[in-house]
């Protein structure tokens, strides 16, 4: 029954969508008070009936309807109740519902929260988020239909991924989503100036705190990826640089470049037609991401599921999408002014320079990810890009950024000097310097990468606190929240760096082989397994491992790495066993049994510093949010503006 | 679709379409264990060239795994090979190019610099300097605004 | 004006090549193999009926043939053992099983159950061989020309379609070393 209740709440909801994407636009073009007036009450109604059809698969799962063909193939008997309603969003049709959802709550948030935004402005905002939505539940009705039956239907389902039985995996498809879909809300923002021809500084400054928002989540939703991944895969690497992993970064990259540009463009209305453009090319990118991920065509090897008719469908709507925005771009952009004028060494021109530096970034990356598909359209045979390019090119291009950073918040808008920017900071660098070099004395450890490590994210985070000194010291209000949350962003940044460069450079690995009673000692650690054990879980019974770990005489933890094998999936997993630290992890993964002899290969990690890096991007995501609840975002705009006025009549 | 020894590929392909699917940090198919084996390595310097290379060298029948992290039978004979060889002493440059002539390009996952990989290298370089000369251009026109 | 066009110019390219990479995204899966045109690498396997005999690449040369890369735990092999048959009947030249890291019990108890097509089997128990031979998943499908030259190699089941193509290929090779 639920099934057909969540399709008829899915068909109700792309109605209200195609009428929210078409009736507040008019209502806008023709000044038509009653039709602008509706698009809250459609953005309500969008979001109750694509609630209504997520509770609909979430009951479905929860009792265990197996008649649905995606509920079978993703969910048994066995699985605990917590991971049925997880496993909702474990699969491309259930994931894609999530993400209408998500689309929902943003629309709704929008027309919840822009009472200091015109109403014909909302009014188009809203049109164009409702025609993304409409695209999106036409591709769930017509390619993805979770609700799809089987008659009769199996006794029992297969079963949720085990690796996706997991805490981690409850959290992070959401928050990535939170992040993808949030860029539609800086896109509608965009395009609803372009097409209103609204003086940019009033529309980019409604869009911030949206874009803010929506950058941290996405931030939030790749660190808990990360994290994931470190913990759940048993190889200890905290990044892969894998297609599917780009999808996410490359949004990333163009969104922090989105997020400054904005700020520029807000302050001082320059680069606006870059920020349109920026705000564009950072949704299209989450579609492409989408794409990338959801059609198969950078699985190389050995992939399957490929669905070709899935990844026309993403790609017909991309280019309406994004094709039908640079459109309006061309069109429009040339009537955008260009705002104030700066001078060399000006925030301006450093926020400039940031932008040259993430966009490049993310073309990299870009160019990486499809530089194989380039090659076999040229017929030039088959290449791998990996961690070695995409690791040295990121390093190469971020280096100019870690060192100019800290400088950027001390430069002031419209003409700045050099010596004047740098003289609060040269005490600064100096005593990072040092600290950094007498850590890296303390710890002994001299490689290249992690003497950078410390001395950039040093700087970072030292930088970042010399402005808040100052700052806070010459306004007798404080830093307000959205210096508060740059502040917070940039030393996350030099944390980040730390853990990465500390990982990078002094992890230790050891494949060994260890019987019940024998102790191995790997980086002044004393590794003791005491004996493997056979325990057993809900849907799962395992070889477990126990260990003890001993740094001199003194036991400091005990760590039971397992090796599970699933029963209705037949999967075997290796759990691994993670102890902890805000200095280092350590981290144990079990192999085969060797033999019959009772010994067991293993794999001893003591990882350096690498919370850092989660800690690091908490802290950026944190900033963004801190700086999206800025009050100033909040305060209804000087209607009468006279900007305002001179926009309009050139419109 | 091909076989993997020893293991139900219809699973593996299974695993990975639901990682691909869900847009998550993906797993490739041989992840659920990984590969773990201790190497009698003669030194230091031995073992962390053999993990490097391990990491740089692709597993062919995996979805996107280094030899360093799949479980994939064949993946552990082309570690066998490695250690074999860098046990006869043969450089890192004859081991990869051990691989490319049985395998290709395609097991490198450092793209060599040659014409055809030019623009990878290359472009995110070209487009920097495009990117600081437009950036130039821009500025000196603001400039002018002032 | 022009200079606006710009980022949809890139953007329609950049579609252009997703949409290209999309029909050719089957291709992409299949690692191609660098030894097409090459000589085949030398080797020494016992066969698996007779393990004792060994044979090398000198012993094969001088006929062409198909190299067919099996093991009784690839179910794909098991699909595309029709064909397989029809090609030990109807190809012009020898058909040579590959028998790839199996268990020789294993081995012949599968050709038991589902019959014997090939004209021999080398064994090739470690997977050395294998990997000189680049193959990277079973089954693979090689052809080999009288001079001993690596001509042609599929990977993957054989169907009807593989099948049409791999008896042209095999007649027209066996033409060749005729005249």
């Amino acid at each position: 029954m639920s099934a057909e209740l969540g399709q008829i709440f899915l068909i109700l909801a792309l109605v209200l969508a195609a009428l929210l994407s078409v009736l507040p636009l008019v209502g806008a073009q023709r000044g038509n008070e009653a039709l602008m007036k509706l698009a809250p009450s459609l953005a309500i109604g969008q979001f109750v009936f694509l609630a209504g059809a997520f509770a609909a698969l979430a009951i479905a799962f929860l009792q265990h309807d197996f008649t649905i063909t995606y509920v079978a193939m993703h969910s048994n008997l066995l699985l605990p109740w917590y991971y049925r309603v997880t496993a909702v969003w474990g699969s491309h049709e259930g994931s894609l519902l999530l993400w209408m959802l998500l689309l929902g709550g943003w629309t709704l948030a929008v027309a919840a929260f822009s009472r200091s935004v015109p109403r014909a402005f909302t009014a188009r905002v809203l049109a164009v988020m409702g025609m993304i939505s409409a695209g999106f539940l036409l591709f769930i009705l017509f390619t993805s239909n979770p609700f799809e039956r089987i008659l009769p239907g199996p006794i029992d389902g297969r079963d949720l991924n085990p690796l996706l039985q997991d805490v981690g995996m409850i959290f992070h498809p959401p928050l990535l989503y939170m992040g993808y879909v949030g860029f539609a809300v800086a896109f509608a923002f965009a395009i609803a100036g372009l097409i209103g021809g609204k003086v940019e500084r009033d529309w980019v400054r409604w869009s911030r705190p949206w874009t803010l928002a929506a950058w941290a989540f996405l931030t939030f939703g790749i660190a808990l990826g990360s994290w994931w991944a470190y913990y759940e895969l048993g190889w200890g690497g905290w990044w892969f640089w894998d297609p599917v992993e780009n999808a996410s970064f490359i949004p990333w990259l163009i969104g922090t470049a989105l997020i400054h540009s904005q700020a520029v463009t807000e302050k001082r209305g320059a680069f606006p037609a870059w920020t349109v453009l920026l705000s564009i090319a950072a949704f299209s990118m989450s579609l492409l991401g989408t794409f990338l991920v959801r059609s198969g065509v950078l699985t190389s090897v050995h992939a399957f599921a490929n669905d070709p008719e899935r990844g026309l469908f993403i790609l017909a709507f991309m280019g309406v999408v994004t094709g039908g925005a640079l459109v309006l771009y061309a069109l429009r952009a040339p009537r955008i002014m260009t705002g104030e004028g700066f001078d060399w060494v000006s925030r301006e021109s450093a926020l400039l320079l940031n932008n040259v530096f993430f966009t490049v970034s993310a073309a990299m990356v870009l160019l990486g990810t499809l530089y194989p598909l380039i090659i076999d359209f040229m017929g030039w045979g088959q290449i791998s890009v990996g961690p070695p390019y995409f690791g040295a090119m990121f390093i190469l291009l971020m280096t100019p950024v870690v060192l100019l950073l800290p400088l950027g918040p001390f430069t002031r808008w419209k003409r700045d000097e050099f010596t004047r920017i740098l003289k609060p900071l040269v005490a600064t660098a100096v005593v990072s310097v040092i600290a950094a070099l007498l850590v890296c004395a303390w710890l002994g450890t001299w490689s290249l990468r992690a003497v950078s490590g410390w001395v950039g994210g040093i700087w970072l985070v030292a930088g970042a606190v010399t402005y808040a000194v100052r700052t806070s010291r010459a306004s007798r209000s404080g830093l307000a929240r959205h210096q508060w949350g740059m502040v917070l962003a940039h030393a996350g940044a030099g944390v980040f760096l730390i853990g990465a460069a500390m990982v990078e450079a002094h992890t230790f690995e050891r494949d060994v082989r260890i019987a019940p009673g024998e102790t191995i000692e790997a980086a002044g650690y004393r590794f003791t397994l005491h004996e493997v054990a056979l325990v057993k879980g809900p849907n799962w019974r395992a070889d477990e491992a126990r260990f003890s770990i001993y740094r001199g005489e003194r036991e400091v933890a005990r760590m039971n790495p397992q090796k599970r094998f699933y029963h209705r999936g037949g999967q075997t997993m290796t759990q691994v066993a993670l102890k902890p630290g805000v200095f280092r992890d350590l981290y144990i993964a079990m192999g085969e049994e060797l033999g019959d002899s009772g010994a067991w290969s293993v794999r001893l990690h003591v990882k350096p510093f690498v919370r850092w890096i989660w800690g690091g991007a908490v802290l950026i995501g944190l900033g963004g949010l801190l700086a999206a609840s800025d009050r100033r975002y909040r305060q209804r705009q000087r209607a009468t503006q006279p900007g305002g006025a001179r926009a309009e009549a050139t419109a | 679709m091909i076989g993997i020894q020893g293991s139900g590929f219809g699973f593996r392909s299974r695993l990975r379409a639901i990682l691909a699917l869900l847009g998550v940090v993906w797993l490739a198919a041989g992840a659920l264990a990984s590969a773990i084996e201790p190497y009698p390595f003669e030194s230091e310097v031995q073992r962390k060239r053999f993990q490097a290379l391990a990491e740089e060298l692709r597993c062919t029948v995996c979805q996107n795994q280094s030899l360093a992290d799949s479980d994939a039978p064949l993946a552990s004979d082309l570690r066998d090979e490695v250690f074999r060889m860098l046990s006869d002493g043969r450089s890192d440059m004859e081991i990869r190019s051990f691989m490319v002539e049985r395998y290709g390009n395609y097991v490198l996952y450092r793209p060599p610099v040659v014409g055809h990989t030019l623009l990878l290298w290359g472009g995110p370089l070209v487009l920097l300097l495009v990117g600081l000369v437009a950036a130039v251009f821009v500025i000196r026109k603001r400039r002018k605004a002032l | 004006m022009i200079r606006m066009l710009i980022p949809l110019a890139v953007f329609l390219a950049l579609v252009g090549l997703l949409i290209a990479g999309l029909q050719t995204a089957e291709n992409r899966k299949l690692v191609q193999s660098p030894l097409i045109g090459k000589p085949l690498p030398g080797f020494s396997l016992p066969g698996l009926h007779d393990p004792d005999t060994m044979t090398g690449r000198d012993d094969l040369i001088g006929e062409p043939f198909i190299l067919n890369v099996w093991g009784s735990w690839c179910w794909a092999c098991r699909a595309e053992h029709p064909f397989i048959e029809r090609l030990g009947r109807e190809a012009p030249i020898e058909l040579i099983g590959f028998n790839w890291k199996d268990e020789r019990s294993d081995a012949l108890r599968w050709l038991e159950q589902f019959g014997d097509a090939w004209d021999r089997h080398l064994v090739d128990y470690e997977g050395k061989v294998a990997i000189d031979l680049g193959v990277y998943g079973a089954p693979e499908t090689f052809l080999v020309d009288h001079e001993g030259v690596i001509r042609h190699k599929h990977i993957g089941p054989v169907d009807a379609n593989v099948f049409q193509d791999l008896m042209r290929r095999a007649m027209a090779l066996n033409s060749e070393a005729g005249s």
